[in-house]
């Protein structure tokens, strides 16, 4: 019976890359918050490193009480907590506070609670029960639309809260879709949409016009031989050329101020030199002034005389690379790629369909946030404030992906047992 | 593992492998970063505008600014060996310079923060080429107040760094620490036409502390633009010596133009010097004066409240005469009943009543004003009287703030229906309970410019434009005086002003009398439950083509007749004539001494009916 315990059954590469990151972050966490002249310590409540303390603290009580509930809880209750933060969602509309221009968060007392943080395993976890019931083919069309939905409807109550970080990363969830038998072409349309946005901000719009057309001859003329498709590149480059010329509209009406200047910022950091745009050219300079090599650790001078502003949250990499240079730079990003691919892996490996897509949706999940707040620190993103997962400093944040995560290693230790359940 | 499962790993392996080139791309490869770190700060350097200037109707400079220096530290650059040195230059002790040192290192060890502030000009011209061996520090130019004259302290208010309460409570979110705000007075009233705008200047600085030069070429520099400065409506040479009259007595003058409202003369005594409350004295010059008991930073004439005394005699006569209840010239036989009274027993009519200023004859016609007998109840009768009385009585700009461009304007007190309902109950009160008002005793309150005003009205003889101490605004006149009518004949003003012009020619307003000026007055001993009654006096002049009117009150210099008169008087001489015809009088205010020469006071009759529960309110008033 020793191999029934759990203990033997989790999967211990996941929980150490979880370890690593997490102790890696705090140290950082530390270095960017260090002051010289100042002998506050890791451990010094003062500093962020001290409070983060706490917060792992409470994320390991987190992860045991996640590890004793059955397993079989998080599928049976999955629509229950999914439909709980949905209520949530729309009860900080209408409560919540305001905080730096979005509505996200419910302030009850000295107590500070972000639903959409927590939207998010369970929005994962009620797409993998639609997706996987039985009865259900993940290709015909109802189906798909239903799975949008689920994380739509989320994404779209976010958007009015006017987080659109957050809101973008249910968008991830669109990954989950694909693996599972969505047609290609939508997951091609998602990353065209966000490629053509990015570079009709960066790229004169005749230029952009020229370069859809040779790109449409190119289609047609080597991939699209029968009429159909040729019809469907035409349509496609059509609506491509709609949405450049609709981009203007949308960063104008639809975006909010401040969200309109990380956006611009990111085509000229210098528009705005001492506002948004400073936070991404700070940023680049602190990372490449690394090296290398690095400066050492605690041996930053960018980050240190807080010059990058929120470098213990979402600017977290900078630190990674003035103090430890592009070879840690480079680690850090095979960490999180190891991460990635392990829990590629281990969904591969679920039993039940309904582990592997929570398995999926937790990577997509997570990657997102990794693509997007590195994307943003050297400047090949605009600046949409989402944390590093389990790196920057915050409770929410780390609570969030420290969920998220383990009821997927709770899932995969008992994937035996499913074989027996069905 | 399907073929979508590889797909997905291809992307994130993509991903990790851009992410890892354009890292070596700015980490390795490309040197502009690097150098760029080394010469990465900019400085933001506030230039701070100059505030408007502030002159008096004459264009003679009242309110200025004068430079001043605060030094500033960067913690991170300071050579600690260097402290007793700087310490020595500074003439602070050692102990003084840790604090000071340790406050500005937890603001920040890179940014700038205050060491010493508002250092005066010859302070600096000292330290000023020895502060260069220093490094760490640097002094930052700024401006603070400076007044020419010791005159109109309250009326100006004063200047001093924004507070973190202030901060907090800006929803304009203009302000930023360090920056100046008005309080108080006009510095207040019109912050933002005086305060300008900040610049804003960007300078490049190296890791070292070394100015590199502006930064992207100043393209991102804005340069500090000046308040507008303010022209007041005020007459200084009146002003400085209505101040020298009132110089040891405790009080208020006003002197309203009655042609526009505006406020020629604004005296709160006493007062402190303005420039008390500028630059570095400030805050323990202003914990002195709130200590101080005769209250100098009190703006008493807009915010000390007295009854109105016999003033508002001339008030009750025209309402009076408005709603018919008694003729101009019509006459009532007056003995000492129910009030008690100074004016002797006979027949009066409005113009002899104001002019000896019976207590009986104002009891009577307030009687009538508030019983109509539109009902047969007593006590609905007068609800219904008081209500119609209130409503004259706002007309004449009692019982709400005036509206002057002063902040803190009190608006006094008019009693109401609902006041006399929450303190006896409804219908439980009758006219018996609130006679007291008919000659400006009982719960009547008003502030000396709400008097000025009274005499405004008078002299326009039914209109006033609302009180106004800005004139011109950058050289534009402001526009739009509002002229607010009361709703009383103009035709029922004679008798009124010949009365007020009797109290000056031979009544207890002589003192006040001037040759060649009619002057029409009306004195006003305030009863103080606290000590010596307090001298009032409200007057216009000339009665024909009105120049000038004033109100004086004199805190605890017994009648009206006294003090107060004589001061309005010498007011008016000196603003009309521009010389003293009369140095005896001047002498006399000069002297303060107000007391009678046989010290006993006037006996005052108990007369007052049984019925009455104000009946001690009601006497000793109404000289």
């Amino acid at each position: 019976m020793r191999d029934n315990l759990l203990v033997y059954k989790v999967d211990w590469l996941t929980i150490g890359l979880y370890l690593a990151l997490v102790l890696g972050g705090w140290l950082n966490i530390y270095a960017a918050d260090f002051d010289p002249d100042q002998n506050a310590g890791i451990f010094s409540l003062t500093m962020s490193s001290g409070r983060q303390i706490i917060w792992m603290g409470t994320a390991i009580v987190l992860i045991t009480l996640i590890m004793l509930l059955d397993y079989k809880f998080y599928h049976t209750l999955s629509y229950i907590l999914y439909g709980v933060m949905i209520f949530f969602l729309i009860a900080v509309l209408l409560f919540g506070e305001e905080v730096a221009g979005s509505k996200s968060w419910f302030e009850l007392g000295a107590f500070k609670f972000q639903p959409s943080e927590f939207t998010k395993f369970a929005t994962a976890l009620a797409l993998a029960r639609f997706l996987s019931a039985t009865n259900r083919k993940t290709d015909d069309l109802k189906s798909q639309v239903i799975g949008f939905l689920i994380f739509g409807f989320p994404l779209a109550l976010v958007i009015l809260q006017g987080d659109l970080g957050t809101a973008m990363v249910f968008g991830s969830l669109i990954l989950v879709m694909f693996r599972e038998g969505m047609h290609p072409v939508i997951l091609i349309a998602g990353i065209g949409i966000v490629a053509v946005f990015l570079l009709t901000l960066l790229v004169n719009q005749t230029i952009l016009f020229i370069g859809l057309v040779v790109v449409m001859m190119l289609l047609i003329g080597l991939v699209a031989k029968n009429p159909r498709k040729i019809a469907m590149v035409v349509v496609g480059c059509v609506l491509a050329a709609g949405f450049i010329v609709s981009v203007d509209f949308i960063l104008t009406d639809v975006l909010k101020p401040h969200q309109q200047k990380r956006v611009m910022s990111l085509i000229n950091p210098n528009a705005d030199p001492l506002g948004i745009g400073w936070n991404v050219t700070q940023s680049k300079i602190a990372i490449g002034s690394g090296g290398l090599t690095g400066k050492g650790y605690l041996e930053g001078t960018q980050t240190k005389f807080d010059f990058v502003p929120e470098q213990t949250t979402d600017f977290i990499f900078c630190t990674i690379g003035e103090e430890q240079g592009w070879i840690g730079s480079f680690l850090l990003i095979t960490a999180f790629c190891g991460l990635f691919l392990r829990l590629v892996f281990l969904a591969e490996r679920q039993k039940s369909v309904f582990a592997r897509i929570y398995g999926y949706g937790v990577m997509s999940i997570l990657f997102f946030h990794f693509a997007v707040n590195i994307a943003m620190t050297i400047g090949l993103f605009p600046v949409i404030g989402i944390p590093l997962p389990f790196f920057s400093y915050g409770g929410s944040s780390l609570w969030g992906f420290t969920i998220l995560l383990f009821i997927f290693l709770k899932l995969d230790a008992h994937r035996m047992q499913v074989l027996q359940r069905l | 593992m399907s073929s979508r499962s590889i797909i997905i790993q291809a992307i994130i392996l993509v991903t990790a492998l851009v992410f890892s080139i354009r890292l070596f791309s700015i980490q390795v490869v490309n040197d502009d970063y690097k150098l760029a770190a080394q010469n990465n700060i900019v400085q933001r350097i506030v230039e701070y505008p100059y505030r408007g200037l502030v002159t008096d109707r004459d264009d003679n400079l009242i309110v200025y600014n004068t430079p001043v220096y605060d030094l500033m530290i960067v913690p991170k650059e300071v050579n600690l060996e260097d402290s007793a040195r700087i310490s020595q230059l500074l003439q602070i002790d050692h102990e003084t310079f840790i604090t000071k040192y340790s406050k500005a290192r937890k603001y920040s060890t890179i940014l700038a923060s205050k060491f010493i502030e508002q250092i005066p000009n010859e302070e600096f011209a000292r330290i000023q080429d020895q502060l260069v061996d220093f490094p760490g520090f640097y002094v930052l130019p700024r401006t603070v107040r400076e007044y020419p004259e010791n005159t109109l302290a309250n009326a100006l208010g004063y200047v001093r760094e924004i507070s973190r309460y202030q901060l907090n409570r800006d929803s304009s979110n203009y302000y930023k620490p360090g920056d100046y705000i008005g309080i108080k007075g006009i510095e207040l009233q019109y912050e933002k036409i005086l305060r300008g705008k900040r610049g804003l200047n960007f300078k490049l600085v190296d890791v070292q502390g070394v100015v590199k030069g502006s930064f992207n070429d100043g393209e991102y520099d804005t340069a500090a633009i000046p308040g507008q400065s303010i022209k007041l409506t005020v007459d200084s040479q009146l002003q400085q010596y209505a101040e020298t009259l009132m110089e040891g007595k405790v009080g208020s003058i006003v002197a309203l133009d009655p042609a526009t409202g505006e406020i020629l003369a604004y005296v709160s005594a006493p007062s402190y010097n303005p420039n008390l409350l500028s630059g570095r004295g400030l805050s323990a010059n202003y914990g002195k004066l709130q200590e101080d008991s005769l209250k100098p930073l009190f703006n008493r004439p807009i915010q000390a409240m007295y009854p109105p005394g016999s003033m508002f005699k001339t008030v009750q006569t025209l309402i009076a005469m408005q709603e018919k209840v008694v003729g101009p010239y019509e006459k009532l036989m007056c003995d000492y009943s129910p009030m008690g009274d100074h004016a002797p027993l006979g027949l009066y009519d409005v113009d002899r009543a104001i002019t000896l200023s019976s207590n009986t004859f104002l009891y009577k016609i307030f009687r009538r004003v508030i019983l109509q007998e539109e009902n047969d109840n007593m006590y609905i009768d007068s609800r219904i009287g008081l209500e119609k009385w209130n409503n004259y009585v706002y007309e004449f700009g009692l019982g709400n703030p005036l509206g002057v461009d002063l902040p803190g304007e009190k608006s006094g007190n008019i009693p109401t229906v609902q006041y006399y309902d929450r303190v006896y109950g409804k219908n439980r009160w009758k006219f018996s309970n609130i006679y007291s008002l008919s000659i400006g005793q009982g719960e009547l309150q008003v502030t000396p410019l709400q008097m000025a005003n009274l005499g405004a009205l008078l002299a326009n003889k039914g209109y006033y434009y609302t009180p106004r101490i800005v004139k011109e605004i950058n050289g534009v006149t402001i526009s739009g005086a509002e002229r607010k009518e009361v709703s009383i004949d103009t035709a029922y003003f004679e008798p009124v002003l010949q009365g007020m012009s009797n109290v000056v020619k031979g009544g207890t307003g002589f003192r006040a009398r001037i040759l060649d000026i009619e002057v029409c007055g009306k004195t006003s001993t305030v009863e103080n439950p606290h000590g010596e009654d307090h001298s009032g006096f409200m007057a216009f002049a000339p009665r024909q083509n009105p120049q000038i009117s004033v109100a004086v009150y004199v805190e605890n210099a017994g009648q009206g007749a006294r003090a107060a008169a004589a001061t309005a008087g010498l007011l008016i001489e000196k603003y009309i004539k521009g010389e003293i015809t009369r140095p005896w009088m001047e002498a006399y205010v000069l002297r303060g001494d107000f007391s009678d020469p046989k010290p006993q006071k006037v006996v005052k009759k108990d007369t007052v009916s049984k019925d009455s529960k104000n009946s001690n309110e009601g006497q000793s008033t109404s000289l």
